[in-house]
């Protein structure tokens, strides 16, 4: 055990999930899952609301108790050695667990020492992490009045405090304004170099700007999982939009080749849906010029990653 | 580690204004009731010379008065202790706890602490009063000191108590009625047992305030003193367990 463990460490496996299972009452809220996490990536948590993110994320930084499973965190099983298992984990909830009547310095200093760190070594903490998620003109301001952003900011500051390898951020750019959402981003993305992260969200365009890797839940299971470029791979084109200045009958369009459907967009526009993977784009250059039917834009139109997430979320079923 | 929670319990207490309120009610109506009692030991005097033994100031004056200080305590600490668990876990802070390296037992232990600490100052506000006596009067310290001693014991009791209900509920306002009541049960326990006697001892064991009985009086019994340890202790334990308990059920 220890000899395979020690071989996992060469490899940065980081977190390894098996079977995590969570039930309240009758309902599977989490049901079976396994994953790794390794050194350098970032795991982006994608599913609908009640999918089971936010429980599986709680489970992950031993705050609830799993029903089954296993949770190996840098080596060290957390169910086990919770105490040690947690010293590797740093983790933002969904709502924040900051004391409006302290300061940002005392919420920080308060979290670095609960964490084990040193007097000096807490002090020194704050002020790189203050630095880092650029909290420093906030220092001695009550996090009663703090905005919303900052407050979410200095979750994120709490949670990577003592330097932990695996940080865990539940939805950790909602209620943040776009600016704000960039800065985090790029936070993330630099702290996953070094580090393994894992975020949830339910919004796709977060996994695409900042995850190397995506999992899909969908009722407490695991639906897709992989590298995100898989994933963009799926984005192939299924219709074509055309625009002609003097336009034939309908029917026409319909007859060309591999057109399964035409949708008349009004003004000389149409969209031609085809079978994925045979565009008719030659069929309509050759026809506009033969019939003259002045040929003035032709796009394919992706399906774009939102509509492949709404298929996985909604239909398809595990595809590992 | 207990250390550090028990310190941000106290900021925490002292940044709120309830705090501060509390202790000034009952310092204020304390002092009234101690105004009370001097004024009925000045108009007693003369008659207790030669009464055998001749009964003093701190008989009449103080432990009157710490007898309604544990009174005080009981109204005070509920309000202290609600916030404890249960405002952390209504507003989400317990996350940082039980996520953090901790084991559930510092987390119990440290704000215990915190609230022991706020609780023997204002004993020892209390404690100011009596002793301010000792300037014109022959004030028994041995006594006021027992008399302090017990009604820390006490509020120490009270505190572990308030510090479990609060673990079992979310909503800090239920955290205290809740103490309030179960304190209450033990307090009049007693009365049961006080008709003709056909009342099993056991409900005056359990009543909190008569083992302040004995340290009003100057005595030190240590199976008072084991009685307040035992009720803190069982109190505690049971909120140590019941705080793995918040981790199963979610």
């Amino acid at each position: 055990m220890l000899v395979e463990n020690a071989a996992l460490m060469t490899d940065g496996l980081l977190v390894r999930v098996e079977g995590l299972t969570r039930r309240y009452g009758e309902v599977r809220a989490v049901d079976a899952i396994a994953f790794t996490l390794v050194r350098g990536q970032i795991l982006g948590f994608l599913g609908p609301n009640g999918a089971g993110k936010s429980t599986t994320m709680r489970m992950l930084a031993g705050v609830l108790a799993p029903d089954g499973g296993r949770i190996i965190i840098d080596g060290v099983d957390l169910l086990d050695e919770p105490l040690r298992a947690r010293q590797a984990i740093g983790y933002l909830p969904e709502q924040p667990p900051l004391y409006r009547e302290l300061t940002v310095d005392e919420q920080l200093s308060y979290s670095a020492r609960l964490h084990g760190l040193s007097r000096v070594a807490s002090r020194q903490a704050v002020v790189r992490i203050k630095q880092r998620c650029g909290l420093a003109e906030v220092g001695r301001r009550l996090i009663g009045n703090l905005s919303k952003g900052y407050r979410q900011r200095l979750g994120i500051a709490q949670a990577l405090l003592h330097d932990p390898p695996v940080i865990i951020l539940d939805e950790p750019t909602v209620g943040l304004d776009p600016i704000q959402i960039r800065e985090i981003r790029g936070l993330i993305r630099e702290l996953g170099q070094d580090r393994g992260v894992i975020l949830s969200t339910h919004r796709l365009s977060e996994v695409q700007a900042t995850c190397t890797h995506v999992q899909i839940m969908r009722d407490g299971r695991l639906v897709y999982a992989g590298a995100l470029a898989d994933l963009e791979q799926r984005r192939r084109s299924t219709s074509l939009r055309v625009g002609l200045q003097t336009p034939p009958a309908v029917a026409l369009l319909r007859a060309l080749p591999a057109v399964e459907q035409v949708e008349d967009l009004g003004q000389g526009r149409f969209r031609l849906r085809h079978a994925a993977g045979a565009a008719p784009t030659r069929a309509v250059l050759e026809q506009a010029r033969v019939n003259g039917w002045e040929l003035w834009e032709l796009t394919p139109e992706h399906a774009d990653l939102e509509s492949i997430f709404i298929d996985l979320a909604l239909e398809r079923e595990v595809e590992q | 580690m207990i250390f550090t929670i028990a310190a941000r319990e106290l900021r925490g207490l002292f940044l709120s204004p309830l705090a501060w309120t509390l202790l000034a009610i009952t310092q204020g109506l304390l002092a009234w009731i101690f105004l009370i009692l001097i004024d009925e030991f000045r108009s007693l005097e003369g008659r207790l010379v030669g009464l055998d033994p001749m009964p003093g100031v701190t008989d009449l004056v103080v432990a009157p008065l710490l007898r309604v200080a544990a009174w005080a305590l009981l109204l005070l600490t509920p309000l202290l202790t609600m916030r404890l668990f249960s405002e952390e876990r209504r507003v989400g802070t317990l996350d940082l706890l039980l996520s953090a390296p901790v084991a559930p037992v510092a987390i119990v232990l440290g704000k215990y602490l915190g609230v022991i600490v706020f609780l023997l100052g204002a004993v020892a506000l209390i404690g100011l009063m009596p002793l301010s006596l000792g300037v014109g009067a022959a004030l028994d310290f041995g006594k006021l000191g027992s008399g302090l001693l017990g009604l820390s014991l006490l509020a120490a009791s009270v505190a572990a108590a308030g510090l479990y209900l609060s673990t079992l509920t979310a909503q800090p306002a239920v955290a205290a009625t809740a103490t309030f009541g179960l304190l209450l049960a033990f307090w009049i326990v007693d009365l049961a047992g006080s008709g003709q006697g056909t009342v099993s001892p056991v409900f005056h064991y359990l009543s909190l305030p008569r083992h302040l009985d004995a340290f009003l009086l100057g005595l030190i019994h240590s199976a008072d003193v084991a009685f307040y340890l035992l009720f803190s202790a069982a109190f505690l334990g049971l909120a140590t367990r019941r705080l793995d308990n918040i981790r199963l059920q979610g």
